[in-house]
């Protein structure tokens, strides 16, 4: 093997970002339109949803007909490359622990295949220690991304219905879908049950936003992107395209960033990458360097960019970078409505996802836990995949098909006439809850492991506690109600315990980590400010779910993409200052 | 019914929680390979990443897994599984047998249980009509199935030897079933109805009617409606 050596980019932007998903996406469209010169470094190759196509394909498209691989867990027309596990790219965990990372390898990461469901957080969310003792204040409160959140909602498009719920604020919505037939059902089931139900709140456009992109034409494929309409928010499809029509922003993708190089002073100047094309070392130069590859890809970055002057990692003289790492808890139930066996057939396909969910209804002070989850529902007569039907011999003999009480199994004309009577009955719930951070749960530069890059990996040191656990015991008892009010029988998820903490999914499994890089107002307990600044090297930036003090029971994007918007317009305004 | 009573039903076992369909558990791990007869490759005609475009390439340079002998086996199987009926064509004229040769590849912890499977078959059919399942006559044929088919027959208890055959008729049917209602035929004879640009306006008045369930005012209010009819 020839001298490794390193080639630098002759340009020298004014900010380099690391990442292309909703943080990485939202720094670039903000910092490009404002004139500035900005370079991406993203680890996958190019994506362009208008050219990149598994919108509206047929299940015998795929010839393993829609199943999952390494390269698609979600399926074989899920938008996302790559997931839980790379190859040439491992991490390991501590023993004892758990922990599955997942990590999007192409340009918009996981915006491309993600659920859509864009929830701000609430005062309290920020605010939590504050309210229950446990955790950390975040420094800012809602007031303080109010305005950004209005701004997202507008730029980017959310529908939903303005409840007036304390915690569950308001927004600036386009007119949600009906319900389908099965969340007719579910919801009448889960008002019994005490179980608010609202329309979905999905970044999803129901009407004309702006001349870019189109209308929702209600395939329910949102997972694999909106190639024809550009009517879901994915980084692509919404932010890089039209960045780079500014002329300021420059991708390289296939490019893995290794380390963010440092000056003297400390000071951010730039950062090394491979080129996955030609293997080759590059640096790359900025002003300002933006971190927005995912918290544990961020935290990775850190911690192995350690010099004389960061020689704990960079950003990282509180010792927090890695710690306090958290995902979204769990638990999940499902099975059929019997009352809708040999359904009508018509187009139910509505938005991807669900058009109703329920928001946190209860008060934890009177509850085993101290945190809340969100319930997300699913069912109905979605297109036929792999794994269609399966198990059928467990269902023919209990339930009569069109009045008929058959043999469990068989085959021929009557078993074709059981997989018509079935079809379309089915239906599920989820609940997505939150953690308390804490500082025994981290990830770590692992000292003897490196990538094929020779980039030392992440080592997980992660456990669920108490909390959870009690969390997701609630979970699976309000399901269950909710299945039996609606006269639902229940076909999986039913028979957890304590043996298996009631079905709490494993941590990293619901893909919405944070916490790693957290802000705080105290450098010796946070790494970033509330501008999402390292308090140790003041052109640095982080604006993933890394910088999240807690990620209250909400999914993260839309909270990303208001604080990214908010960093991006302090690093202008502290540029005009020559404070950078 | 209120959450008290309807918990106290949960904890007394009056709800149904039975395992039957394992909605979970059916996308099985995979890992490899490719197709056969190099006539009939099916094609991804979908977006590829990088990886996943050379390992593809990869599976579909290997040749058939299954023996001819093998491939006719399951052809029969699969059109008993899903002959032609009024409705619709058959598992053969889906396509299914050359779905197969390829999952097994994709998904090689088919592969044994397949192929035992199918020797389990000829050698259970040579020992009962002294020729392989394929040689028979399709009474004969029928005359094996039916003894396998139905998982909850009493000659199972009694006639332990025969599990082996009930598991391998599982897998086939499954695979048959999937194979079938995700080809073209298959997906036109179930009726689904969606992927194609369309416009939702709410579960159809009569399906409301059906069910007596309806929209409330504030949704009727409040949700998205179209009007025209150029979408």
């Amino acid at each position: 093997m020839g001298d490794v050596q390193v080639k630098k980019q002759p340009k020298k932007y004014d900010v380099v970002i690391v990442g292309s998903g909703a943080g990485g996406g939202m720094a670039a469209y903000t910092l490009a339109n404002a004139g500035l010169e900005v370079c991406m470094i993203e680890a996958g190759p190019m994506y362009d949803p208008q050219k990149n196509i598994t919108q509206l394909k047929n299940p015998w498209d795929s010839p393993r007909r829609g199943a999952s691989t390494k390269f698609r867990p979600f399926g074989d027309f899920d938008a996302c490359y790559w997931g839980w596990s790379i190859d040439g790219e491992p991490y390991t965990k501590k023993e004892g622990t758990q922990f599955d990372w997942w990590r999007a390898r192409m340009l918009g990461g996981r915006t491309n295949h993600w659920g859509r469901i864009s929830l701000r957080f609430g005062p309290k969310d920020f605010k939590r220690r504050s309210i229950d003792g446990l955790g950390e204040d975040w420094p800012i409160g809602y007031d303080d991304i109010k305005p950004y959140y209005d701004r997202v909602d507008k730029l980017i498009g959310v529908f939903g219905t303005n409840e007036g719920l304390e915690n569950d604020p308001d927004g600036i919505f386009l007119p949600p879908p009906r319900p389908r037939l099965h969340e007719l059902f579910l919801k009448k089931g889960a008002t019994e049950a005490g179980v608010r139900v609202i329309p979905s709140r999905l970044s999803i456009l129901t009407q004309k936003l702006n001349e870019d992109r189109g209308v929702c034409f209600f395939c329910g494929q949102c997972n694999r992107n909106c190639s024809m309409a550009k009517a879901d928010f994915s980084s692509p499809n919404v932010l890089i395209y039209p960045a780079l029509k500014t002329g300021k922003l420059t991708v390289l993708a296939n490019s893995m960033a290794r380390e963010v190089l440092t000056n003297n002073e400390g000071l951010a100047t730039g950062v090394s990458y491979v080129s996955k094309e030609d293997m080759q070392e590059y640096q790359v130069e900025g002003r300002v360097v933006i971190l927005a590859a995912s918290a544990c890809e961020s935290a990775r970055l850190l911690l192995n960019s350690t010099s004389t002057r960061h020689e704990n990692g960079l950003a990282n003289n509180s010792n927090v970078v890695g710690k306090y790492l958290h995902d979204s808890t769990g638990a999940a139930l499902g099975g059929f409505i019997p009352t809708l066996f040999g359904r009508k057939r018509y187009n139910e396909d509505g938005v991807g996802g669900a058009h109703i969910y329920s928001p946190w209804w209860l008060d934890n002070r009177k509850l085993d836990f101290p945190r809340g989850y969100h319930i997300e529902y699913w069912g109905g007569m979605g297109q036929p995949s792999y794994g269609f039907n399966w198990g059928i011999e467990k269902m023919n003999g209990k339930y009569p098909v069109n009045g008929q009480q058959k043999e469990a199994g068989g085959y021929g004309a009557s078993l074709k006439e059981d997989n018509r009577f079935f079809w379309g009955a089915s239906v599920g719930m989820a609940g997505r809850g939150e953690a308390i951070p804490v500082d025994s749960n981290y990830c770590e530069i692992d000292p003897s492991v490196v990538d094929k890059y020779g980039i030392p990996v992440l080592r997980f040191n992660f456990k669920w506690s108490e909390n959870e656990i009690r969390q997701a015991r609630h979970m699976k008892q309000t399901f269950k109600e909710i299945m039996h009010n609606m006269g639902a029988v229940i076909t999986w998820g039913g028979d957890d315990d304590a043996s298996n903490n009631y079905g709490l999914s494993k941590p990293g499994e619901i893909i919405h980590e944070a916490g790693t890089v957290r802000m705080g107002n105290d450098p010796k307990r946070s790494a970033l400010n509330k501008y999402s600044q390292a308090h140790d090297c003041k052109n640095l930036f982080c604006v993933d779910g890394g910088q999240f003090v807690s990620q209250a029971d909400k999914n993260i994007t839309w909270t990303i993409l208001a604080l990214s918007m908010r960093a991006s317009e302090y690093i202008i305004e502290e540029m005009k200052k020559q404070n950078l | 019914m209120d959450r008290r009573q309807s918990l106290k039903l949960i904890a007394t076992g009056a709800i149904a929680s039975g395992a039957l369909v394992a909605g979970c558990a059916t996308d099985d791990k995979k890992d490899k390979k490719t197709d056969a007869p190099a006539a009939d490759k099916p094609e991804f005609t979908t977006d590829r990443s990088p990886e996943e475009a050379e390992f593809e390439r990869a599976l579909k340079a290997k040749g058939a897994f299954f023996t001819p002998h093998e491939m006719a086996t399951i052809t029969v199987l699969a059109d008993i599984i899903i002959p032609r009926d009024n409705v619709s064509g058959s598992a053969s004229e889906a396509g299914v047998p050359a779905f197969m040769d390829f999952i097994v590849q994709d998904m090689p912890q088919h592969q044994t249980p397949m192929r035992g499977g199918l020797r389990w078959m000829d050698t259970q059919s040579i020992k009962r009509f002294g020729k392989n399942f394929v040689d028979c006559t399709p009474a004969e044929r029928i005359t094996l199935v039916d003894l396998i088919a139905y998982p909850e027959r009493e000659h199972l208890k009694k006639d332990k030897k025969l599990a082996p055959g009930v598991a391998f008729f599982s897998l086939m049917r499954n695979l048959t079933v999937t194979g079938f209602y995700t080809s073209e035929i298959g997906v036109k004879d179930l009726g689904y109805a969606g992927n194609r640009p369309n416009q939702w306006n709410g579960v159809p008045a009569d399906v409301l009617q059906q069910y007596n369930v309806s929209y409330t005012e504030k949704e009727i209010k409040e949700c998205v409606q179209f009007t025209d009819n150029n979408g």
